[in-house]
């Protein structure tokens, strides 16, 4: 699987599952630039096929909703949607 | 990446701004947002034909993905509940009066299993009694009425025919 990488601060493995319309999701990657953190992120809705499946998959084991924004940080914690305060305590210093 | 062009987002916004007001609706009144979700549902319309919830990864089969037209089946009941739908394009009297914001919530909406099922036990609760006409009842808004076919769009939410079960 293939995911997009923005540069910034290592602060562990950061992972965003989302979708390219999705207005939460926006926010939620402004948010991921305005901390400054590195990430890797992929648009769930431009995927197709297996691929897409795959991607699924992949959220499920941590949400199993399966929704979005899903963020997995370090493989093993996840925060589902947009959740402001959640993320900033959860990356910032 | 998109080829929506500002005057149709703004085309569009005031077509619903205008209608969610006719018929008792609000629109998120964070503009700059709700033209965000506007465009969306635009690209939505041209990739699949239709327009799929923007917070909702849509299968591309219509009749899989029915319920997540916006308005979305579960609009009515998010508002109701939140104060927003999934989304948060509509929101409750509060919210649009800039009282409180809309916040994120949880997507009541059930996996494709439980869709199935769900499906299954509607179509089989219509009533046995004896009716001039069939009585229609729309899923995003509970909008019923009494004639041979359902309304070809709900004459409340604008949802389509296909949006419509039997209810007696």
């Amino acid at each position: 699987m293939e995911y997009e990488h923005v540069d910034g601060k290592d602060k562990g493995k950061i992972v965003l599952y989302a979708l390219s319309t999705c207005v939460w999701c926006r926010r939620t990657k402004k948010l991921l630039g305005e901390l400054g953190v590195a990430y890797d992120f992929v648009f769930v809705d431009r995927k197709s096929g297996e691929e897409r499946e795959a991607y699924k998959d992949e959220i499920r084991k941590h949400n199993p909703r399966c929704s979005y924004p899903t963020l997995v940080l370090n493989d093993e914690r996840c925060i589902v949607g947009y959740q402001d305060i959640e993320i900033r305590e959860a990356l910032s210093g | 990446m998109t080829d929506i062009t500002e005057e149709e987002i703004e085309r569009t916004f005031e077509r619903l701004t205008a209608d969610a007001k006719r018929s008792g609706y609000n629109l998120n009144p964070d503009e700059e947002f709700t033209k965000e979700l506007v465009e969306s549902l635009l690209i939505n319309g041209k990739r699949y034909g239709y327009w799929a919830c923007p917070c909702r990864l849509a299968d591309g089969v219509k009749d899989e993905d029915l319920d997540l037209i916006c308005p979305c089946d579960y609009r009515d009941v998010d508002v109701e509940e939140f104060g927003a739908c999934y989304c948060a394009l509509y929101v409750d009297k509060e919210i649009a009066s800039g009282g409180k914001d809309a916040k994120p919530i949880p997507d009541r909406r059930p996996e494709r299993d439980e869709r199935a099922q769900f499906k299954a036990a509607s179509a089989g609760s219509s009533g046995k009694a004896e009716l001039a006409y069939p009585v229609w009842r729309c899923r995003v808004c509970g909008y019923l009425c009494a004639r041979e076919e359902p309304p070809g769009i709900c004459p409340i939410c604008k949802a389509g025919k296909e949006r419509f079960d039997r209810f007696m």
